[in-house]
């Protein structure tokens, strides 16, 4: 999986609550048993004119040359709501975004955002609207930068703000680690559960 | 210490505490379905990673499926096939056990998954599926993941969790005729936001909870992710024991009387603590509806579109304001004024045998709406086979229903069928989103009782005044 340490980019403002994953990835755009080819399907509802159609809507943010080459997402609270689709972190990724600041999101969405080495940032709304406002006035130049390390967001005027991060998911990201190898060293301590578990609700194992 | 529930079903499946403070937790059973499972799948094979318990993992064919009759593999949904045909071929390679087309055990996963006695009582049960929560209302823990989890869950038998903190919506008194679990839930989510319950685990709880039956306790638990919740949570008392006995994959003889033994157990103990406790007295509870692109946007059928002006804050009023120019609608207008082009019943969260019968009870004798184009989808085949047992489907038709084979169908639009552009459909499902249903089609959510009510009025209508 791919690192996160730090990143510098091109901040778009999608201030709204409640994106949820239908909006980031619309399940008409889910055509392959496959996690690529997303990335044009990204927001395809608001990026794109009428249903159907590849004409980018000018007023969406993403489509604004001030933006080009966004790589960090600035939006409301509950982002990524809805659907456990994963394939919203997919196209998000593919679209090139590492990281979203927001004042919170939806629980299965950011699990697996740390799964894919994106990163979900939780900042208070008022964090994120100021650094939507300084982002806006220029935005190619007023990058935001991120460092995990320190759990740091820097304003593209200096200002210094700490979030918040829990260990686990901190480490996968920061070390793109196998989540799945990294479980399996537990592999002793999980068979050892299991011998105890079948004796004690043996109606959970069915025949194999 | 007296316990909540949540907290005996976590710890029971705890297996260790790791470095980082997440909890590893012992995982009882995984579901697919192939819209997210294949995936999950067919990665898998290429990394060539092998199932821990092929046997505890369940896979049906019901997002992408069409719903004619004599359905194949071939689907209105562009590549739908590939899907289907992808899924099978990794679900007989992997050795799971697979709902298929054709199989009298198909349907939607969270319907499929209680009835045939996959979900248990006290048991873990995940699939990449968000409304894997519906599942919850068996006393079980079932939450919804991504399919990157869900692989994790079939290698290693586990997942690594940080223990939500716990919540317990009481429901006081009895609900009034009319009104139903699905009015509860869009009650609870109206007054307390989508974001409501993000972070914790909700228990369901009090007199009105005790009484629903065991079927309509799935309609309340289904939409506790519209609530944010990470899953949802009904104590198990003799109606989840009636409910679970005898399905075929439920415990059987001296096992049955093991595990009751054990689900006897499964309720909140006196005076255990949550993080958190919201109180909703039933009898402020009407038949609900949404009038928005969130679940948040509910009001009583009696109601009107609200004025954004009375949003708390800014953020609210903004979504507020989009939702209405997406909707279509004027702060002040009356709901039962809307005119509807559809009406839909189906989903995991208002398709099962009892949600069909309550429907077909106010629609026999009726007749759909000149121009309102309305569909009955049975939430599994069994609940078809059953309704049609019954006579349901008679009902159905003759009242200018169309009758379905079982599938999610117009619950999500995947670019397969639709009510129409723009259309305005009434609607059994659980989310209202932009577009969720069809290209900018406008939801509004509703039990089936009002999904019946407006389809015989041809506008969005209170069933209380057909009973
Ligand atoms: S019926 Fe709708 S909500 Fe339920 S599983 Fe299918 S698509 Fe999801």
């Amino acid at each position: 999986m791919e690192k996160f340490i730090q990143h510098t980019g091109v901040a778009a403002p999608l201030l709204r609550i409640n994106v949820d994953t239908d909006a980031i990835i619309p399940s008409r755009e889910m055509k392959r048993v496959s996690k690529q080819g997303l990335g044009e399907g990204l927001f395809a509802g608001w990026r794109y004119g009428s249903q159907g159609s590849r004409d980018p809507n000018p007023d969406f943010v993403l489509n604004k040359p001030d933006y080009a080459g966004a790589s960090i997402i600035l939006s409301g609270d509950n982002f990524g709501c809805g659907s456990s689709r994963e394939h919203a972190v997919w196209a998000l990724k593919e679209y090139g975004i590492r990281a979203i600041i927001a004042p919170s999101f939806g629980a299965i969405f950011a699990n697996n955002c740390i799964r894919n080495g994106l990163l979900p940032i939780i900042l208070p709304d008022e964090i994120v609207k100021s650094l939507a406002a300084e982002v806006e006035k220029d935005p190619q130049t007023n990058k935001v930068h991120i460092d995990l390390e320190k759990k740091q967001v820097i304003a593209p005027g200096g200002a210094v703000y700490a979030f918040d991060i829990e260990d686990g998911p901190r480490d996968m990201l920061l070390q793109g680690l196998d989540v799945i190898g990294l479980t399996l060293r537990h592999k002793a301590e999980i068979d050892a559960f299991q011998a105890k578990d079948r004796a004690a609700r043996p109606w959970i194992y069915l025949e194999g | 210490m007296a316990q909540t529930l949540f907290q005996k079903l976590w710890d029971t499946h705890l297996v260790t505490t790791l470095e980082d403070g997440a909890d590893l937790i012992y995982i009882d059973r995984v579901f697919l379905h192939e819209r997210t499972g294949s995936i999950a799948l067919k990665s898998l094979e290429a990394e060539g990673r092998a199932i821990r318990n092929p046997e505890l993992v369940f896979c049906t064919m019901d997002h992408i499926v069409d719903t004619f009759p004599g359905r194949t593999d071939e689907t209105l949904m562009p590549s739908g096939k590939e899907f289907i045909q992808s899924t099978r071929a990794s679900a007989h390679e992997a050795g799971i056990t697979l709902f298929d087309l054709g199989d009298s055990r198909q349907g939607i996963v969270h319907v499929v998954s209680p009835e045939q006695g996959i979900a248990l009582p006290g048991a873990t049960i995940v699939c990449p599926d968000s409304h894997t929560c519906t599942q919850g209302a068996l006393g079980a823990l079932a939450w919804g993941i991504g399919s990157t989890e869900a692989e994790h869950a079939m290698v290693t038998g586990t997942l690594r969790v940080n223990r939500p903190k716990t919540m317990r919506v009481v429901f006081n008194g009895a609900l009034a005729p009319g009104v139903t679990a699905k009015d509860m839930i869009l009650h609870l989510i109206g007054k307390h936001t989508a974001a409501g319950a993000s972070g914790y685990a909700v228990e369901f709880a009090g007199e009105a909870v005790r009484a629903l039956a065991q079927e309509a306790r799935f309609t309340l638990c289904n939409m506790a992710v519209e609530f944010s919740a990470f899953l949802g949570l009904v104590a198990v008392d003799e109606k989840t024991l009636d409910y679970v006995k005898g399905r075929p994959f439920a415990p059987k003889g001296m096992h049955w009387d093991e595990a009751v033994a054990v689900w006897r157990t499964l309720q909140s103990d006196e005076g255990a603590l949550f993080d958190k406790e919201i109180v909703i007295e039933c009898a402020d509870i009407k038949p609900t509806i949404t009038w928005g692109t969130s679940p948040q946007h509910a009001v009583a059928i009696d109601g009107v579109v609200p004025d954004p002006a009375s949003a708390k804050d800014e953020n609210q009023r903004t979504a507020m304001e989009r939702a209405l120019a997406y909707m279509d609608l004027k702060p002040g207008q009356a709901l039962t004024d809307l005119k509807v082009d559809a009406a839909f019943i189906g989903s995991c969260t208002n398709s099962r045998l009892s949600d069909l019968r309550q429907a077909a009870a106010l629609l026999k004798g009726r007749h759909v709406a000149d121009g309102v184009k309305a569909i009955c989808v049975p939430g599994s085949t069994q609940v078809k086979l059953a309704a049609e047992a019954e006579g349901l489907d008679k009902v159905f038709r003759e009242a200018g229903f169309e009758w379905r084979e079982s599938g999610c169908s117009m619950c999500f639009f995947a670019g397969g069928e639709h009510m129409g552009f723009r259309s305005r459909v009434i609607s059994t499902t659980n989310r209202n989103f932009e577009s969720r249903q069809g290209p900018e089609t406008r939801t509004h959510l509703a039990s089936p009782l009002v999904v019946v009510a407006s389809a015989i009025a041809g506008k969005i209508a209170d069933p209380r005044d057909l009973m």
